[in-house]
């Protein structure tokens, strides 16, 4: 992965220092609440219900041992022992003091980390595949180019203050699992017919209050314009981004307004004075950037391994997480492996400190001392052999981070909802933990098969409820909490928005409603459907009949 | 005391600033709602001053000026000389367009001042308007950027084009010229350094 050289350091370096004197400042009262939180902001720190929380960038979702180590030891120190992956692929805490902020960035920027631009009116941390460089069906490795904008946003000081956040995701891969289509910029990569690397460029999509997907503004742009283009698109949302009203600040509501030709043309116009001028990305530098991402130096080993064979024979458990946890690799007797975040019961995405440790040693073990964080909350080891998952899983087991439910109905992706945010309409962890408690029968949720729950407590959408197969928004009615149900979302290339089924339902009933839904889907689907595609076929009302029938209600 | 930064030949010192900057006299305007807040950003292109205002705006008449754009559109005329002696400069707000200036002022460098007026520090349009009066108009001359104008967004204007920054009345000009240097070498290529870094250094094969 990327090591920061001389000038990266020196960076990260000077943002504690600067952000240690505008802590100095605010904590002296020379700056206002008001000037004080775009500063903070921008540095990843959100006042909340119980604390501050404190968001740490995990570039493009790659992390090393080293980095996670200290993320351990970080949370151990200045927070309750435990973080929070969350579905951009960063690490949250909770429970930071906001005067140890400061302290809390000198000690990651000995691990070449940082929480620079997680949140704010800026260019956000740039999200990928989980599975990038590793991948059967990837065709392009878009990391050096990550990477390069990633140091191209950093400060960009035309777009330190936009209308709103700016979110960019890169794909390689023939299946988007990137969800370029849900960001204000998506990147897809692919190769031309001249076999040159080049990137088809979505605009304005997004979640949140108005979840719209994105449209394609450029079939074929050649990689070494992705900065200037970008900065086109991003100049002419700067100026002409609705500030009046926060709701419509995104990206996406002016694309709409102008509509996407007309929105074209000024990017156009915009790009035809910049393209070429010095952010062109240079052979070199890419060069310069991807060697950091070759491949690993992986062992000549076969496709098949006896012992490997016999343990899955032999060991039902064992099979059953290699069935959900286990995906196929590129290279020759290697496989990815994901660390399940979603044991029954726990909030999506927590880790504690030991489990972060944990797997650090599992990545210095067995997966050339790297690992990600996915989207759906998870940790990936990128690059295991065939013959140590035996050994990997057993050791995963032990530490809680053996869940076989990875793209099941228990793999739930769920926001911090009132536990700890502010914005909260209602709690959204106690409705993960109920409904995972309810499916805690193996057997079931592997013939339920693949399946997106997905939990959002209010309508920004963290938990990109829209898009989850299933999806369960909290809702405020008269001061208590109620929760909408979507079904029908999906991610990938094939994205769509859920449908609303119907009136709310109280916490009490949400895993009623999901046994409901589920039902249908058994009684319904052909034997190749996953619950998506049944819901596809049959639209809602079958799901919405047998839901609100009254007859049906328990006894 | 002044409250003015101005840069010179990269050194960032606080200095007597001998230009009147000429308001537009107040008008009653209602406060706007959207969404139950109060509406605090003007959109891109709105127009807010009237002809009252701009008939009503006193030009002093005497001595180096910057004048409203409204202003110094429609009563051209008035100060066409003055204009030749290098005595005015123009000011707009940043939602304010740029082609209503070079519309009418075809030589930006006629002009040794113009200043953009941010009136809340988080409306980032400020930078883009710094960058495109510097690369795509090719203005040469003093830009100084006015209003709530605070120590943390100094170093982002220096870079976006800014030569001059008139600090709110109420922070030291003096504490915040540090801020100008939070950065030693910047990532990417912008208006007061073109290249980025990896034009810049040899970062290693
Ligand atoms: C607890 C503190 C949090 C607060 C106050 C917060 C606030 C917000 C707000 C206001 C938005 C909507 C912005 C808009 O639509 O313009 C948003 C969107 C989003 N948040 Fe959070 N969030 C928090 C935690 C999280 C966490 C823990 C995650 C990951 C699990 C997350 C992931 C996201 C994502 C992916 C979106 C984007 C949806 C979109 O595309 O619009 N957030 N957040
Ligand atoms: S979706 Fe709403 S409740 Fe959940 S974290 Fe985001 S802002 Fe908070």
């Amino acid at each position: 992965m990327y090591k920061y050289d001389e000038i990266d350091q020196q960076i990260v370096d000077e943002r504690v220092a600067q952000y240690r004197d505008q802590t100095r400042r605010y904590l002296a009262g020379e700056l206002s609440e008001d000037e004080f939180r775009p500063l903070r902001l921008q540095n990843g720190l959100y006042i909340q219900r119980q604390a501050p929380m404190l968001r740490i960038a995990v570039p493009y979702g790659m992390l090393s041992s080293a980095q996670l180590r200290k993320l351990g030891d970080i949370s151990k120190k200045y927070d309750k022992g435990y973080g929070h992956f969350s579905t951009r692929q960063n690490l949250q805490l909770n429970w930071p003091k906001l005067e140890d902020v400061p302290e809390i960035l000198a000690d990651l920027a000995t691990v070449e980390m940082h929480a620079i631009q997680t949140s704010g009116n800026c260019i956000r941390n740039i999200t990928t595949d989980q599975f990038v460089g590793v991948a059967p069906d990837e065709v392009i490795d878009p990391r050096a180019i990550a990477e390069i904008m990633r140091q191209w946003s950093t400060f960009h000081p035309e777009f330190a203050l936009l209308p709103r956040k700016f979110k960019i995701a890169v794909s390689g891969t023939k299946n988007d699992r990137a969800l370029v289509q849900a960001h204000d910029i998506g990147l897809e990569f692919y190769r031309d017919s001249n076999n040159q690397v080049a990137i088809k460029v979505w605009v304005g999509g997004g979640l949140g209050r108005t979840p719209i997907l994105g449209t394609v503004i450029r079939e074929h742009l050649e990689w070494q314009h992705a900065l200037t283009y970008c900065e086109a698109i991003i100049r002419v949302y700067n100026l002409h981004g609705r500030r009046d009203n926060i709701y419509k600040a995104r990206i996406k509501i002016l694309v709409k307004a102008l509509g996407i030709d007309e929105f074209r043309k000024q990017v156009d116009a915009e790009w035809a004075h910049i393209k070429d001028t010095e952010n062109t990305i240079s052979e070199a530098e890419l060069a310069r950037v991807a060697q950091h991402f070759d491949v690993m130096p992986y062992e000549n080993v076969p496709a098949h391994d006896a012992g490997f064979d016999a343990a899955v024979a032999s060991n039902p458990a064992f099979a059953a997480w290699v069935k959900r946890c286990v995906h196929p690799h590129k290279q020759t007797g290697y496989r990815a492996v994901t660390l399940s975040l979603k044991p029954h019961g726990q909030a999506p995405g927590d880790i504690s400190s030991e489990q972060m440790w944990t797997v650090a040693d599992l990545a210095d073990q067995y997966s050339f001392g790297e690992l990600r964080s996915s989207h759906e909350q998870n940790l990936i080891l990128a690059d295991v052999k065939l013959s140590d998952l035996f050994a990997l899983w057993e050791k995963a087991r032990a530490n809680g981070l053996a869940s076989p439910n990875i793209g099941l109905l228990t793999d739930i992706i769920c926001c911090p909802g009132g536990d700890f945010c502010s914005l909260a309409n209602a709690k959204s962890i106690p409705i993960a933990k109920a409904i995972q408690m309810q499916f805690d029968n193996l057997d079931y949720l592997h013939d339920i098969g693949e399946m997106e729950l997905n939990i959002s407590g209010c309508m920004n959408a963290c938990g990109h409820h829209h898009v989850g197969h299933i999806g369960i928004l909290g809702v405020d009615k008269d001061g208590s909490e109620w929760y909408q149900v979507t079904i029908g979302g999906k991610q990938g290339n094939d994205a769509s928005i859920g449908t609303v089924i119907g009136p709310s339902f109280s916490a009490d009933e949400m895993p009623g409603v999901v046994q409901k839904l589920i039902e249908v889907y058994i009684q319904e689907r052909t034997p190749e459907e996953r619950f998506i595609d049944t819901v596809r076929r049959l639209g809602v009302a079958p799901f919405k009949a047998h839901v609100y029938a009254k007859n049906e209600v328990a006894a | 005391m002044s409250n003015l930064i101005k840069l010179n030949n990269g050194v960032a010192s606080v200095v007597e600033d001998d230009w009147t900057l000429v308001q537009l006299p107040a008008t009653q305007v209602e406060e706007r709602k959207q969404a139950g807040k109060v509406v605090l950003f003007k959109l891109t292109g709105e127009t807010t001053v009237t002809d009252a205002q701009i008939a009503d705006t006193a030009i002093p008449a005497t001595g180096k000026i910057i004048l409203p754009l409204s202003v110094f559109i429609a009563r051209n005329d008035e100060i066409k000389a003055r204009i030749a002696q290098g005595e005015v400069g123009v000011w707009l707000a940043t939602h304010e367009l740029l082609e209503n200036l070079t519309q009418h002022q075809a030589d930006l460098n006629a002009l040794p001042i113009i200043a953009i007026f941010v009136e809340r520090f988080a409306d980032g349009r400020i930078f883009s308007l710094g960058n495109l009066l510097r690369t795509r108009f090719g203005f040469k001359n003093e830009l100084r950027a006015f209003g709530d104008v605070l120590r943390d967004q100094l170093y982002f204007l220096k870079r976006s084009g800014f030569t001059s920054y008139l600090v709110r009345a109420d922070r030291s000009a003096q504490e915040a010229i540090a801020s100008l240097s939070d950065f030693t070498k910047p990532y990417q290529g912008a208006v007061d350094e073109p290249r980025p870094v990896f034009k810049r250094y040899n970062r290693g094969a």
